[in-house]
């Protein structure tokens, strides 16, 4: 089957807007602006069943739909601060297909009554934000953003925006702020960014592989979407494999695709031929999955993922063999987010300042069942008491490691 | 009205007005809701996690849009997974909230116990130990012993200057962002922000000089912990150890509620001393808070240079006499003048040392003369600030003008709550010849040309866009100041103000009428009393047989000076200090300072407050109200001279304004909101509760509908100085070489040296550069100053601050020229 997000690998230089164009690109968006009304776009996307790719998967027309349309102007804000270890898609989408996602954004726009939109990238991508300028300085000299488009009262303009290094500014509030140039620390919530987001606006903010999912739902329909993957989840999924597989790397595939396919038939299987002990579905955040045949055969959907104790997240696969010790892995978690807490809410950035020492001594200290029973206990006070969802990211690792895997928490 | 809502807090039923937060009324209720980042005077951000709470909402049937209800008939709750932020949520009808439910007492602890972990717990050698939040919130939430350890805390600097006012103690410090957010959204001076992430987080300040505002203390009283304390006070008392009076800033006319800590010390002589001064609540003057100002400058009044004796003339020496001997001499000396006695007094004294001193000089035919060199006060009399008026309650619909004054350096507090009363939607008009700080809140900024104020106020009610802004506003207060005025021209701007307000029905109401921005903390009090300025001090003085100089240094100041000792008048000197005044003086009267003291001032807003004694006092001093009572006695008159408390029923006989009024009156309080006080540290802070008066404002005219006119508009001649020179002008900075502020090391930084300013198209044109030395010649005399540029004046004009030593009291034909050429010539 051809890719529908990652078309890059089917169709050469993709990235250059003739042969994007040449291949349907941007016929989508005129279709939207001259012959569809914005809520004919949301509806479209609603009956497509499409969801949010950040991680929530949150269903994104019915996102659009809370949009307040009594408080002008709105804001699209594409999220492509990609910080999550192990997320490694977007880039991967911004750079070899930009078009289709500078498309998407711009159906996004149309959709939700946006005259500007903005690309939020973390600050590493600023190579990726060059090479967004000059692709949006094209579609501008095509006339293709910009000002009364195709004949149109319609007008976008797409801005690029790059962080300073944080991965706080992944949460969509952080960002937010983070923009309006601001500390990037999240907001209270509500209200939510449909009602009150950038400069206090009505501002949709979706995930760069969800955007550049629109063009094709505009082009197919959306029962050819919802025709793929199943049914609790439409569509493609651009799957981050990563860890201990022989081929890491992006894999396009529907959803419903199981574990053991994508590790084993997309990723070549694990390195040296070892068993799958863990998998982290969803980067660094993600709970531990305990590997065995039937987790394996597991559909990769939101629905199936989370009778696994799990979620899928922003299907960022880390795959761990038997040679890799759990606590390791959450020394390594523990680590990032101690780094990366904002400092906002005091369980976030005191409890992930715990946790580190804690992870610290039990090696050293022999794992002392009262360490471990306290690193446990630490990172279940932080639960349900932060201010974000990052904040209660930091813990799955833990407490699931713990749980799930207690022999990786005992002397040898 | 607002719409209430009833809601369950606790069990308890509670009906509130819609858009309160749910720990607001929990507290309304008697509910404490620990809380470290929230503060009631500021807009929540739900970041510290201590008000964690349960909260069930009625589930609502979606096709109904009415409550589900259980089996038995009552709406069927829904509670989140998640405790939510009592600091965050608006309450909304039939809500449950659990503050102490299990799940709700777990959230709590764990939060203390998580802020716990990096606090370094350094309590007995805290400055806040004893009235700290996170101690009193730790003994009620916390959990008793620590799981951390100590070992692992992060060790952080103990020992940072945020400014020289303020230090920081990063390792007490909670990251709650209460100081940051203050500075930001309640002083406008957002100079303080977070620096790094995570656990390394921390407060800096973000401006030059650092900590650039004059709000800048009472981040200390808000600061939940011992991270942010005063260079004043630290490490200088435990706070258990402190008294507290009640008290009045004399620093100017807002009359902000102080509270002065003190204690008896070793450390000097076992006397007892001040050790700081706190905010007092008065939600109508100063809410919870006080300006730096009012906070350092306080330790004039404990000068090792207090004068403690009573001096007389002798062989042409001042030297140690008896009271008796002393006043004997000075009332014998007024008795003689007659009606050429002249007593000079200022707005420093209190209402009860006025009315003595005035009564005095009405029993020989005197005259009394305020010192001041600003007019209008006999204005506020007629078209005041009428009884009831609230800047804290004033918004839309609301026109405030401030004409001719920078209210943040010359009444902080009134620039914060007209900036807080902007904000609330009311309109506001800032006409001034310069750029001021409360122009960035202003909707209207009206820059005219120094000399132009009455032009500028008349056109105000005139039709135009500004003009119906002030003419159809519901209320209307009118602030005006001296900036670049004397006498003749601060008289002449306050009479086309009260015109103006007069003649658009903006008068004897609440809420409308006119506000002097005076030099002193009781230059309201002084005219209602009967003291006028004199434009000529200098000819009242000459001709003048005796006068009886009080709380006043004119021979300091460069207003008086002797031109024939021969015939010079008696001087009779009753002071703090031994004055350049005092040394001219054939008597001089040690005065007693008002911390020592009880008595009234009457605010800008005339609003008469009380003040009582904090300190005992200085050996060998007296109030003044008592010295010019005893002066009368040798005099063969009698004036009340043992109790304030009499004198100012006596006053309120006598002045129709104070009618009715009496201490008991003024120590009259009542609830305010936000709730404060010791044991309510944990919500508003340090603050005190106001428990001793929150005073009363005095009647004015148009109030009491009697019948009035008010004067006409004098034309004041413009000065247009010549070719080659400049008009100077005087304008007011908070920190000057005043005598309140002597004595305040601190201060000495932010006082610094006095600086003129020029346009730099008139730097150019006398070819000076900014921070360069230049002269300029004043009424006479030579001056060396520091040049700034303000590029917001005219060309022609230099702006000159009063009490820095350079003499200026009015518009000034100047001249200036470069050192470096003064020199070579």
């Amino acid at each position: 089957m051809s890719h529908i997000l990652l078309r890059h690998r089917d169709i050469p230089e993709i990235s250059s807007l003739n042969v994007y164009r040449k291949n349907g690109g941007f016929e989508a968006f005129k279709k939207a602006v001259t012959k569809m009304k914005p809520g004919q776009v949301t509806d479209l996307v609603k009956a497509s069943g499409l969801r949010g790719r950040g991680g929530a998967g949150f269903p994104t027309g019915v996102k659009w739909s809370f949009i307040d349309n009594k408080v002008w102007p709105h804001y699209v804000v594409a999220n492509a601060d990609e910080s999550e270890p192990g997320t490694f898609k977007d880039r991967e989408i911004m750079e070899s297909n930009p078009f289709q996602f500078l498309e998407g954004v711009a159906i996004a726009s149309y959709a939700v009554g946006a005259n500007t939109a903005y690309v939020y990238l973390r600050g590493e991508f600023w190579q990726a934000a060059q090479f967004l300028d000059e692709k949006i300085a094209e579609l501008e000299k095509a006339g293709l953003l910009g000002g009364r488009l195709f004949g149109t009262n319609y007008s976008l303009r797409i801005h690029t925006h790059l962080g300073a290094g944080a991965y706080i500014c992944g949460e969509e509030t952080a960002m937010l702020e983070s923009i309006e140039g601001k500390r990037g620390q999240p907001r209270i919530r509500p209200p939510f960014p449909a009602v009150c987001g950038l400069y206090g606006k009505p501002t949709v903010v979706n995930n760069v592989e969800t955007l550049t999912n629109l063009p094709m739902i505009l082009a197919n329909g959306a029962d050819w979407y919802k025709s793929l993957g199943t049914p609790d989840s439409a569509g493609v999924k651009v799957f981050s494999l990563s860890g201990r597989v022989r081929k890491p790397g992006n894999y396009e595939l529907p959803f419903g695709t199981t574990f053991r396919q994508l590790i084993y038939d997309h990723g070549g299987g694990v390195q040296d031929g070892r068993p799958v002990k863990a998998i982290m579905p969803a980067g660094a955040s993600s709970s531990f999955i305990v590997a065995n045949d039937q987790v394996l055969d597991t559909k990769m959907d939101y629905a199936s993922v989370r009778t696994l104790g799990a979620d899928l997240g922003s299907a960022s696969v880390i795959v761990i063999d038997d040679t890799v010790p759990l606590d390791w892995v959450i020394h390594k978690t523990i680590h990032f987010f101690k780094h990366e807490s904002c400092g906002k809410c005091t369980p976030c950035r005191e409890g992930t300042y715990w946790m580190m020492h804690l992870i610290d001594r039990i090696p050293q200290s022999g794992y002392l069942k009262a360490d471990v029973d306290l690193l446990l206990n630490v990172a279940t006070q932080m639960q349900n008491k932060c201010l974000c969802p990052l904040g209660e990211f930091s813990t799955m690792a833990v407490v699931t490691g713990i749980e799930r895997f207690p022999q990786d928490f005992r002397k040898a | 009205m607002t719409k209430q809502v009833t809601l369950t807090i606790d069990g308890r039923q509670v009906t509130v007005p819609e858009g309160m937060l749910v720990v607001d009324a929990a507290k309304l209720a008697g509910i404490d809701v620990p809380v470290f980042c929230y503060h009631p005077k500021m807009e929540p951000v739900g970041m510290c996690r201590m008000c964690l709470v349960e909260i069930g909402r009625p589930l609502m049937d979606r096709n109904t849009g009415k409550a589900v209800l259980d089996e038995k008939g009552a709406p069927k709750l829904q509670f989140l997974p998640k405790l939510e932020t009592a600091c965050t949520n608006p309450v909304s009808d039939g809500m449950v909230v659990l503050t102490e439910s299990e799940k709700a007492k777990a959230g709590q602890k764990s939060t203390v116990e998580f802020l716990l972990t990096s606090h370094p717990l350094d309590c007995p050698i805290c400055d806040k130990g004893g009235e700290c939040p996170l101690q009193n919130l730790t003994m009620a939430h916390g959990p008793g012993r620590s799981r951390f350890l100590y070992d692992e805390k992060m060790h952080l600097a103990k020992n940072v200057p945020l400014g020289e006012l303020i230090y920081l103690d990063q390792e007490r410090c909670i990251q709650c962002a209460r100081c940051i957010r203050f500075q930001d959204e309640v002083a406008g001076d957002a100079v303080l922000g977070f620096d790094e992430r995570a656990r390394s987080t921390k407060i800096i300040s973000l401006s030059d000089p650092e900590f650039d505002s004059v709000f800048s203390g009472n981040t200390t009283d808000i600061c939940p912990v011992g991270a942010l304390t005063t260079s004043d006070f630290r490490f200088g008392a435990r706070p258990w150890e402190l008294d507290a009076s009640a008290s009045i800033c004399s620093q100017c006319p807002v009359g902000c509620n102080i509270t002065f800590n003190t204690r008896r010390e070793a450390k000097t002589d076992g006397r007892v001393v001040i050790k700081r001064v706190m905010p007092r609540q008065n939600e109508q003057v100063n809410e919870t808070w006080i300006c730096d100002k009012g906070r350092f400058a306080f330790h004039y009044v404990e000068s090792k240079d207090r004068l403690n004796r009573p001096l007389l003339r002798k062989d042409g020496k001042l030297t140690r006499a008896s009271w008796e001997a002393a006043t004997k001499s000075a009332g014998g000396a007024f008795a003689k003048a007659g009606k050429n006695l002249v007593v000079l007094a200022s707005g420093r004294l209190s209402n009860e040392d006025l009315f003595n001193l005035k009564a005095l000089a009405d029993q020989v035919g005197g005259r009394a003369v305020l010192y001041s060199n600003m007019g209008g006060g006999n204005l506020t009399s007629l078209v005041g600030a009428g009884q009831g008026t609230n800047l804290g309650e004033m918004g839309r619909g609301s026109t405030i003008v401030v004409a001719a004054s920078d209210l943040y350096e010359e009444a902080p507090l009134w620039y914060l709550r007209v900036k807080q009363a902007a904000g609330r939607g009311a309109t506001l008009i800032v006409a001034n010849p310069r750029a001021t700080k409360l122009e960035r809140y202003a909707n209207y900024v009206i820059r005219y040309s120094y000399g132009d104020e009455v032009k500028t106020i008349q056109d105000l009610t005139k039709k135009s866009r500004i003009g119906d802004a002030f003419v159809k506003a519901e209320n209307a207060i009118i602030l005006f100041g001296s900036e670049g005025l004397g006498l003749e021209g601060s008289t002449a701007l306050a009479t086309v103000c009260a015109r103006a307000l007069h003649d658009t029905k903006h008068v004897g109401k609440p809420n409308n009428g006119l506000i002097g921005v005076w030099q002193r903390a009781n230059d309201e009090g002084a005219w209602e009393i009967g003291f006028h300025p004199e434009e000529n001090l200098q000819a009242v003085f000459d001709r003048a047989a005796a006068v009886y100089i009080a709380g006043a240094d004119p021979f300091g100041d460069g207003l008086l000076k002797i031109k024939n000792a021969r015939r010079k008048p008696f001087i009779v000197v009753q002071d703090l200090f031994e004055t350049e005044t005092a040394k001219n003086a054939d008597v001089v009267l040690p005065a007693q300072a008002y911390t020592e003291r009880d008595g009234t001032f009457t605010s800008g807003e005339r609003r008469v407050q009380r003040f009582y004694p904090a300190v005992p006092a200085l050996e060998g001093t007296k109030p003044d109200f008592v010295i010019t009572s005893q002066v009368a006695k040798q005099m063969g008159v009698i004036l009340e001279g043992t109790s304030a408390a009499v004198v100012f029923e006596i006053m309120a006989e006598d002045h129709p304004s104070f009618a009715g009024l009496d201490y008991a009156a003024l120590a009259e309080v009542k609830s305010q909101w936000p709730i404060v006080g010791r044991g309510d540290l944990y919500y508003g802070g340090t603050t005190y509760e106001n428990k001793q008066g929150l005073g009363a404002p005095l009647s004015n005219a148009a109030q009491r509908a009697e019948k009035f006119s008010l004067p006409r508009v004098q034309k004041v001649a413009a000065l247009r100085p010549r070719e080659r020179k400049l008009l100077a002008v005087p304008i007011t900075r908070l920190y000057d070489r005043g005598l309140t502020l002597s004595g305040a090391e601190l201060l000495e930084g932010r006082i610094g040296e006095a600086f003129i300013a020029l346009h730099p198209a008139a730097a150019e044109r006398f070819k000076v550069r900014p921070g360069e030395r230049v002269q300029l010649r004043l009424d006479g005399v030579s001056e060396e100053a520091p040049l700034r540029i303000d590029d917001s004046i005219s060309a022609g004009v230099v702006l000159v601050p009063r009490s820095m030593g350079l003499p200026i009291h009015k518009p000034t034909e100047a001249s200036l020229k470069s050192i470096k050429k003064a020199a070579g010539r």
